[in-house]
């Protein structure tokens, strides 16, 4: 049942759908075992956005406090979208190359384990 | 002349008696939420009343105790009561609990007024009227408790605003939205039961015995004068639950899935409590971890061993719950230390005292996963780089919390949890708030989640300072920011004299 409620076929207005935006859309960047950030971030993009963009002039900002953001070895880093293994295409927008309103990426570091290694 | 009427009669006229058979009107049209949550009862006539209290001794009785409880307030604040606090970081905790907690005394007595109309049976109807009031006593009292530290400390003025807007208490505001929008008999599981029988011991105790232990009568007095109406609200509760179980036995299915979910609610808005015992109190009541092992797990355990009779099993997601107790407190007071110039109360960094404490209380997992992060944030600040965190967080649909809680076997990693419904993707912090989600997407749809209602700018802007200081109304630099350098650092170092 999508609802218990007194109305027969109840729907809910969904408030965040893609329109509510003004041309952006939600995208959710975590970076696994780095825990100085207590959650993923949410960035509000246009989803013509390249994925460099994302990369170079979104993320830095936030991400960059973290005294092992500069010493990613972006190559060797890997991805995950919606869970599943992802491989970014710089260039590519992120619409297509299926980052869609309210998709998490996750990237994960291996060689870097975080502050005092504690995955801070 | 008639006789004088026995407290039983009285009892039964003015309560009991007040109900009428319908003759001309359709009763199901009188009282038309009692039948869609598919709750079946066959006899309210068996609805044991919790209270026995008429009005008349109800107002005597209310009347008695707020006369002394008003007398305590007026001798706290003549005698500059503030001053005798243990540490001026324990008033955040106040503040926390005036912007997060106090407002909800007032949905409860929404609430509760409303299943007070809605309810088939003159018992129940008049057992939540009467809540219904106590609760609308509990939100005056604590704003009169508190209205004296507002004289003194930044952070108390706007409160009821700020519980209606601010990003964090969309937690609790949208807890107890859920509740009210249900029907109303699982709005009694929800907090009747759930809440007021089984969780609300972990709520008033900590922030009760914490002010005991930190010199604030005021709270104190406030709690004493609650606690002879939590007892009522509990047995309510308790009623509640066992009526509905012996209405019909199709009802225990719809009971439990309730009690799963409003226990997996419940459990999430209690890391605010959480926090506040391990990080907040300047002098330590006990840890989260031992009130949880105390008021959960032992008095929860009983009663759902004598629950089981009915067929009533403990709530799912227990197992999870009992491993995050070793967590939750610490990953949340990070969160409000991260995020402090968002936060309508100081946060600050555990002094090497209280760093030792919570090793002590937390030997499997402080040092190993949390003592790092607060070296890590002391050798910011030492470098004049205070760490505030530069992004806004990913929130939970359902519970609304930013999604920092961890995989509890893993926790260094978050936990992720995601689900489509009608090509809409939701996220969820846990097993608990997706399955939720999922059993009534139509209604979390439409969750107001603070961080995409600023992308969305419902929440003015263009930045999030004026997101702060123009929609939130936080005075930012006073209400805001660390402990340190704080208005309400230097203030109180004047009223003490200290340099």
């Amino acid at each position: 049942m999508p609802v218990h409620a007194m109305t027969p076929d109840y729907k809910g207005e969904v408030l965040d759908r893609l329109e509510n935006f003004h041309g952006n859309q939600v995208v959710y960047v975590g970076w696994d075992h780095h825990l100085m950030f207590c959650a993923a971030f949410a960035y509000p993009v246009p989803p013509e956005m390249p994925f460099t963009a994302l990369l170079n002039e979104v993320m830095p900002d936030a991400f960059g406090m973290h005294g092992e953001f500069e010493k990613i070895n972006w190559e060797k880093t890997e991805w995950l979208l919606d869970g599943q293994p992802f491989i970014p295409q710089l260039d590519v927008s992120l619409a297509d190359q299926g980052i869609a309103h309210k998709s998490l990426l996750r990237f994960q570091t291996p060689e870097l384990t975080g502050y005092q290694g504690a995955g801070v | 002349m008639a006789k004088k009427l026995n407290i039983k009669d009285k009892y039964r006229l003015l309560t009991r008696d007040l109900d009428w058979e319908y003759s001309y009107e359709d009763r199901k049209e009188a009282f038309p939420f009692e039948e869609f949550e598919g709750i079946k009862i066959t006899d309210w006539s068996k609805w044991e009343d919790p209270f026995r209290l008429t009005m008349d001794s109800y107002w005597k009785y209310q009347a008695e105790k707020e006369k002394k409880l008003y007398a305590i307030f007026d001798a706290f604040s003549q005698n500059n009561g503030h001053l005798n606090v243990s540490d001026p970081r324990y008033v955040n905790a106040l503040k926390l609990f005036l912007t997060g907690v106090s407002p909800l005394e007032y949905q409860a007595y929404q609430g509760f007024a409303h299943v007070g109309r809605q309810f088939g049976g003159v018992g129940a109807r008049v057992a939540c009227q009467m809540q219904a009031i106590d609760e609308l006593r509990h939100v005056q009292t604590q704003i009169h408790a508190m209205s004296h530290y507002n004289k003194f400390f930044d952070g108390f003025q706007d409160y009821s605003h700020m519980h209606d807007r601010v990003w964090y208490l969309s937690v609790p505001k949208s807890f107890f939205n859920d509740a009210r929008a249900a029907g109303p008999f699982e709005f009694m599981v929800a907090i009747g039961f759930s809440f007021e029988y089984v969780l609300t011991n972990l709520l008033f105790v900590p922030f009760m015995s914490g002010a005991a232990h930190n010199g604030d009568m005021a709270t104190v007095t406030f709690g004493f004068s609650a606690q002879s109406d939590e007892a009522r609200h509990m047995t309510l509760g308790l009623e509640v639950i066992k009526f509905l179980l012996e209405q019909h036995e199709d009802n225990v299915p719809i009971v439990q899935k309730w009690i799963d979910k409003w226990f997996w609610r419940g459990s999430r808005l209690l890391t605010i409590v959480a926090m506040m015992m391990d990080y907040m109190l300047p002098n330590k009541v006990m840890s989260w971890k031992e009130a949880w092992e105390v008021y959960f797990e032992e008095a929860g355990g009983a009663l759902f061993k004598d629950l089981a009779r009915y067929g009533i099993k403990m709530p799912k997601y227990a197992e999870t719950i009992e491993k995050e107790k070793e967590h939750i407190s610490h990953q949340a007071w990070w969160t409000f230390y991260t995020h402090g110039h968002a936060a309508g109360f100081h946060t600050w960094i555990p002094t090497d005292e209280e760093l030792d404490w919570l090793s002590e209380k937390y030997p499997d997992t402080f040092d190993k996963y949390y003592r790092p992060r607060w070296e890590l944030a002391k050798e910011m600040e030492a470098k004049g780089e205070r760490f505030y965190t530069k992004a806004l967080p990913q929130l939970c649909t359902t519970c609304q919390i930013p999604m920092l809680f961890t995989e509890m076997d893993n926790p260094t990693l978050n936990s992720f949890r995601d689900t489509v419904h009608n090509g809409e993707r939701y996220h969820f912090c846990s097993d608990g708030c997706k399955d939720i989600f999922e059993d009534e997407p139509e209604k979390y749809v439409q969750s107001w989640l603070p961080v995409h209602q600023i992308f969305q700018g419902n929440c003015g802007g263009p930045d999030v300072e004026n997101v702060l200081s123009d929609f939130y109304r936080m005075n930012l630099g006073e209400d805001n920011m660390d402990m340190k350098g704080s208005p309400d650092e230097k203030r109180w170092k004047q009223w003490k004299g200290v340099a």
